[in-house]
């Protein structure tokens, strides 16, 4: 028994990847101390002013409906930029890439990348190019580091965050997660479910308006109720989650039924989490004018009621949302 | 709707609606006699889990979970075999791969270099079998074996050379039989599994109520099924009898075609049941006019019943003795991230249900 749980911390396994707990557990054991880390983050503000944050891209596959691998390696760091307030300005772009790649393919992919930066108000400044023998990578790989600058007297933290705060997010759940299954595994779902990977910088600055808005970060690997958990875990906070406003499309909720998944725990790549203490419905109608925010909602709350995350279900029922460990395994029926 | 398309909601909303649900619960309020019902597939122990519907049930109707989780009762040697096949693609569903081995899980000889495969499909693997060597690791129940002998039926047809399937197949009917005759097992009703009786049909369960006096109930796994299906148990307590709920895609006589294929390309044998054991008549081995697709015979496999760590206790919770909480272990040594037992892995585990929904 002891060396089952010695071989879990001697070698990486996915489910060190997957943005659960065990990914939580590998930071904290390898980087955090060795780095001197007061606190994990996805950006770091420095001088209270310019913001920096790096991602590493690769998924599989390349090209998905709803996007691909250069639009997402724009989307995802601008919104890790974004979410602390700051406005995302310059990209620096790093590329491994497979002998035998076509270059075609390449050129779709720098498009992709470029079409999004302009969307996304930011600027391609400088990159790096690799290229490693076949096989040692799948395709492409692509790291982006973002730069961005904090306006003054922007303020989200979870510190922020205290009893009766409402938590929005700013529509459907597992879109992502759910179009990278079908790509992936051929499961021929027609219209195949699309991405949702957007840059929400203009969604913040529609939050920014309130002053009550208090914290925001993208539901990305592991989902709303990762997020929730950690937000429980650095304030100690509860919170309930309402079954019935979780905005998740009826496909999302049958594939999930078939396939023995949870949409809370998927991976979005155009959601967040927002905490804002009185949301009122002019800022909620504004939200849900913009194209990234259709199905925005209120889901749930910040409360004493409760010790850790819980979801209360269309029935009544409190049940509790835990941190996962991995990744979720699709069952076998 | 369009033809090839596939519509996958199937109005799951009506087995959801809240108002209905709660007028069950509230006639189920009426009925006081204190009663064990043994939810026999993971599934349903998810589903009840999800909805929170064991806190919502009376008290004194109390559901435990069964041996209906195939992943829970693979003998953990299956691991040990597998990652002693070097060299050759292990194709499996995912739940299989953070089971603990003696030594190893799949995913940890994956990240030390074995090559295993996580696939949705038995049909993947036949696709990766066109690559290379490829072992279809064949876990589940009467749900998914169809499927799997449609992959053999397919295999032989395209004459392909590098694929088997690794027989680990289990039948429910006798699995429930050999419960039942452990004096131990205090059970007054089954919720009986619902995919697996699209396949078999609920004649396949009524030797229950002839046999043992025991009723049970076919159904869905939306919370309006699980509700109704407490409600046929009880209503039918004292003069106990097959019922189906699950009548929108369950009949008595079940899948024709589905039953008729497993039979052609399996023939009944014994299977080991981790925390059951050797049960005579609850497994399918490939018949000799397959035997090419065999990986029992191709790689000398045998299936050996050792157990895992000794202060693990999934035999007792699979047969319903005691509650995933009463072990030791629980939630203590084994978690989802360092599962001990195999109950702890598979989401569908009873274990697992618990530390998710009810610790």
């Amino acid at each position: 028994m002891q060396h089952i749980i010695s071989m879990k911390n001697d070698i990486i396994t996915l489910g060190h990847g997957s943005g659960a707990a065990l990914t939580r557990q590998l930071i904290s054991e390898v980087f955090a101390g060795k780095f001197k880390l007061a606190e994990l983050n996805d950006a770091a503000c420095i001088d209270n002013h310019i913001t920096v944050t790096t991602d590493a891209y690769v998924v599989n596959p390349l090209f998905f409906p709803g996007g691909d691998i250069g639009k997402l390696s724009i989307t995802g760091t601008v919104n890790d930029l974004s979410m602390n307030g700051s406005v995302p300005a310059y990209i620096v772009a790093s590329f491994i890439l497979e002998e035998g790649f076509s270059i075609e393919k390449l050129k779709l992919i720098a498009d992709s990348m470029q079409k999004t930066a302009e969307e996304a108000g930011v600027k391609i400044i400088a990159g790096d190019t690799k290229v490693v023998e076949k096989g040692k990578c799948d395709g492409v790989y692509i790291t982006t580091t973002g730069i961005g600058f904090l306006p003054d007297g922007v303020n989200l933290a979870a510190k922020n965050i205290s009893e009766g705060d409402k938590i929005i997010v700013n529509g459907s759940l597992g879109d992502h997660t759910v179009a990278i299954i079908n790509a992936r595994q051929n499961l021929g779902l027609d219209p195949a479910p699309e991405s949702d990977c957007a840059p929400l910088r203009e969604v913040i600055e529609i939050l920014l308006n309130t002053t009550k808005f208090k914290f925001a970060r993208d539901a990305t690997r592991g989902g709303v109720a990762t997020i929730l958990n950690e937000i429980y875990e650095d304030t100690g906070l509860g919170m309930i989650i309402e079954e019935t406003s979780l905005p998740i499309k009826d496909s999302t909720t049958a594939l999930c039924g078939l396939l023995g998944l949870d949409p809370l725990y998927m991976a979005n790549e155009g959601k967040l989490v927002a905490i804002i203490s009185e949301p009122n419905n002019d800022m909620l109608s504004r939200l849900k004018a913009h194209k990234y925010g259709k199905d925005s909602a209120i889901i749930g709350k910040v409360t004493k009621e409760v010790k850790g995350v819980y979801l209360r279900t269309a029935l009544g029922s409190l049940r509790p949302l835990l941190m996962l460990a991995s990744d979720p395994l699709p069952r076998i029926c | 709707m369009e033809k090839g398309r596939r519509d996958i909601t199937m109005n799951l909303q009506n087995y959801r609606q809240p108002e209905l649900i709660k007028q069950v619960l509230n006639d189920l309020n009426e009925f006081k006699r204190a009663v064990t019902f043994m939810e026999v597939c993971g599934s349903h122990t998810m589903a009840i889990g999800h909805w929170g519907l064991r806190k919502l049930l009376p008290e004194n109707i109390r559901l435990i979970s069964g041996p209906g989780c195939p992943v829970c009762v693979t003998p953990a040697s299956v691991i040990d075999e597998l990652i002693k096949l070097k060299d050759i693609t292990i194709a499996t569903f995912g739940d299989l791969i953070r089971v603990p081995g003696t030594e190893q899980t799949l995913e940890q000889a994956r990240a030390l270099g074995a090559n295993i495969k996580t696939v949705y499909s038995p049909l993947d693997a036949l696709d990766l079998s066109k690559k290379q060597e490829t072992v279809f690791v064949g876990i589940g129940f009467e749900t998914t074996i169809p499927g799997i002998a449609y992959t053999i039926l397919e295999a032989k047809k395209q004459n392909l050379t590098n694929f088997s399937v690794l027989p680990l197949f289990k039948l429910i009917p006798p699995a429930l039989d050999a419960l039942l005759t452990d004096e131990e097992v205090k059970i007054n009703g089954f919720i009986l599994p619902g995919h697996v009786s699209v396949v078999i049909g609920t004649d396949a369960y009524e030797f229950i109520p002839k046999k043992y006096g025991i009723g049970g109930v076919v159904t869905g796994f939306e919370p309006l099924d699980i509700v109704l299906g407490i409600k046929n148990l009880v209503e039918q307590i004292d003069n106990p009898g097959i019922v189906n709920e699950y009548s929108r895609i369950v009949t008595a006589e079940g899948n024709i075609a589905a039953k008729s294929i497993m039979s052609d390309v399996f023939e009944v044998g014994n299977a080991i049941w981790r925390g059951l054991g050797e049960i005579p008549g609850s497994g399918l081995d490939i018949r000799s006019e397959y035997a090419q697709f065999d990986a029992l015979k191709r790689y000398d496999i045998t299936i050996k019943n050792i157990e895992g760590n000794p202060a693990c206790l999934c035999s007792s919770v699979l047969k319903g003795k005691i509650m995933p909480l009463d072990c030791p272990l629980f939630a203590n040594i084994c978690t989802p991230a360092n599962p001990i037992g195999p109950c702890m892995v598979s989401s569908e585990g009873s274990c697992a249900a618990y530390y998710k929904y009810e610790k």
